[in-house]
């Protein structure tokens, strides 16, 4: 898979966390990350988006986070949505796990 | 013998009295008497300044002092930016503030903390900038936070000494008589201020209803007032309270109400004649609701409810199902009305809600108290103070002097709040000490403090979903993934007194 434009997933509710995935103009997955809950779940956060990121083999992208207290579940989930947009894929193969 | 001011032979002593003073004339010991008696058109007698200036040149304001204020107004308060803009410009420095509870309108404080006019704070509460800003380490002197209880006991008991109380009300005549449920800036009980009213050495009052001589039924007596300033607007109504206080519709606080209500029923204290008090968050205040249903259908009254009193217990009192109320502090606009109307919601003050040193405090006679928590751990020590990122945004509140006067303390939280759990090993701060905490009731199971083997055991009787707090921490863990551990620096920025006097913990400067 390949971003080539902007995907955004999520909102700003609440235990949510709003995702948007956009080109990298250098190499690498580059994490903006804003988390209510930086301090205690940074790590992991970033942790579990480079990990999410290698499985849709992604190896270029900027990925900016705008986390109001997501569970790993949920920013998984975003993370995904939003790629599969700024790659331009309409139809997911969920049953693919 | 000496003659005296009216040419009478007054001895200078006599047996039984030691000394005796002549009388002087009918105004030289009594400076505040009206002089000039029977000239009508002279004005009336009153204690009226022009502005806020002019009453802090008349207390003889000085560097180094105490001043206070109160915290009634909540977050449309204008009063306390108001004065410390003029003690500010007037040049005044390294004041001590001792408020009653700071909220997010004070923000504005930082700046005068910066240039020195303020430099020691003792309050309950610290929200929002200000509470970042001291959480940074920016203030030299810790802050001493304080229960509401703790807060009397202190002023009373002179370890705080007033020089000058600052007291916006909402209505006062020309004398100082003053209430807080009249006029468009109507806040309810002005319990806390009461007890600054009683005890600073001067104290002005600043109003934007002024009513006919006398103001009565007064909460703020005129033998209290010094000074009064008539301003256009003491704060704004939409931040001094609500309409009136809505039940959630959120599912996950009605389910932790009705447990919490059940705990209640079933915990032995359910019975004809007993008091409680709940607090005004939104699984406190469900849990009232659910209460009262059980309450109509087993004939059961409540003595009394205490608080904090909301719509809720208003309604409650006027169903006749709370006999009593007594209010410190009134959250909505139907509690301020019923204060004014209601004969038996008596306004009270913070000494006489919780001070742990006078000669019988509310909370002592408080049966039932449902109380929230930021975090509790499995010691079921209680922090309502600092967030999970180490910040201070919070307040101590009534909450260590209702959960020990209680005979059953009860917390209502969330297991997790976004992905933070609730239940911890080791909270940030220690508010409330977990010897007074006996039941912890969550969205996903209640745990009963173990010294509570009488409770344990009534509820255990239930279907209720009884675990060990360990398991609710264990329970809360899986779900939100172990936080890494907040780092602090050295300094102490705030200093958490317990009701009595003691320091029951501190909290360090946050590490940016």
């Amino acid at each position: 898979m390949r971003v080539v434009k902007t995907g955004i997933a999520g909102t700003l509710e609440s235990s949510d966390v709003m995702i948007t995935v956009s080109e990298n103009t250098s190499t690498g997955i580059n994490i903006e990350l804003h988390s209510i809950v930086e301090k205690q779940f940074g790590k992991q956060i970033r942790k579990v988006i480079k990990e999410k990121m290698e499985e849709l083999d992604i190896s270029d992208a900027t990925v900016s986070v705008n986390d109001k207290g997501a569970l790993d579940c949920t920013i998984c989930a975003r993370l995904e949505a939003a790629t599969y947009r700024a790659a331009g894929i309409k139809h997911v193969r969920w049953e693919e796990k | 013998m000496s003659k005296n001011a009216v040419n009478r032979e007054i001895p200078g002593s006599i047996s039984g009295f030691d000394t005796l003073k002549p009388f002087e004339g009918a105004f030289t010991n009594t400076p505040l008497v009206r002089k000039q008696k029977g000239v009508r058109n002279l004005p009336k007698l009153n204690k009226m300044l022009d502005t806020v200036e002019q009453a802090i040149m008349k207390t003889e304001l000085k560097d180094g002092m105490t001043i206070s204020f109160h915290h009634h107004f909540r977050n449309g308060d204008y009063i306390l930016n108001m004065v410390m803009d003029v003690i500010s410009n007037l040049g005044i420095k390294n004041l001590t503030l001792a408020s009653s509870s700071l909220t997010d309108v004070h923000s504005q404080l930082v700046r005068h903390i910066e240039s020195g006019v303020v430099t020691k704070i003792y309050t309950s509460g610290l929200r929002g900038e200000l509470g970042q800003f001291i959480s940074h380490g920016k203030m030299k002197n810790p802050v001493l936070i304080h229960s509401h209880g703790g807060r009397a006991r202190a002023i009373e008991s002179g370890a705080i000494k007033i020089d000058v109380a600052f007291l916006g009300v909402p209505s006062s005549d020309v004398y100082g008589n003053s209430n807080g449920y009249t006029g468009k800036s109507a806040c309810g009980s002005l319990g806390y201020a009461k007890v600054d009213a009683e005890f600073a050495n001067k104290v002005v009052l600043i109003t934007d209803y002024m009513v006919d001589y006398p103001n009565t039924p007064f909460s703020i007596h005129q033998d209290q007032v010094d000074y009064i300033v008539k301003v256009d607007s003491v704060g704004d109504p939409d931040g001094i309270s609500t309409g009136a206080t809505r039940i959630t519709k959120n599912p996950r606080d009605l389910l932790i109400a009705q447990n919490a209500a059940e705990v209640i029923i079933s915990s032995g204290y359910f019975e004809d004649g007993f008091s409680f008090q709940t607090g005004s968050g939104g699984a406190s205040l469900a849990t009232t609701k659910f209460l009262s249903e059980e309450m109509i259908e087993k004939g059961i009254t409540a003595s009394f409810g205490l608080g904090g009193i909301t719509s809720q217990m208003v309604k409650l009192h006027e169903k006749g199902l709370i006999k009593k109320l007594l209010d410190t502090q009134t959250f909505d606009d139907d509690a301020i009305k019923s204060i004014g109307n209601n004969r038996y919601h008596t306004e009270i003050s913070a000494s006489y809600y919780a001070n742990p040193l006078n000669k019988g405090c509310a909370v002592n006679k408080l049966n039932v108290i449902v109380l929230s928590a930021l975090e509790i751990d499995t010691d079921f020590n209680v922090n309502v103070i600092t967030g999970s990122d180490g910040v201070i945004r919070g307040a101590s509140g009534g909450h260590s002097d209702t959960a020990v006067g209680s005979g059953i303390s009860i917390i209502v939280a969330p297991l997790i709040r976004g992905r933070t759990a609730t239940v911890v090993d080791k909270v940030q701060t220690i508010i409330t000490p977990g010897e007074t905490v006996d039941v912890l009731v969550t969205d996903r199971g209640i745990a009963v403090n173990p010294r509570r083997k009488d409770v344990l055991e009534r509820l255990k009787a239930t279907t209720l979903p009884i675990f060990t707090i360990e398991e609710l921490k264990d329970k809360a863990q899986r779900v939100a993934g172990t936080p890494e551990t907040i780092e602090f620096e050295d300094k102490i920025v705030a200093l958490v007194e317990y009701r009595d006097g003691t320091i029951i913990d501190v909290i360090r400067q946050v590490k940016s």
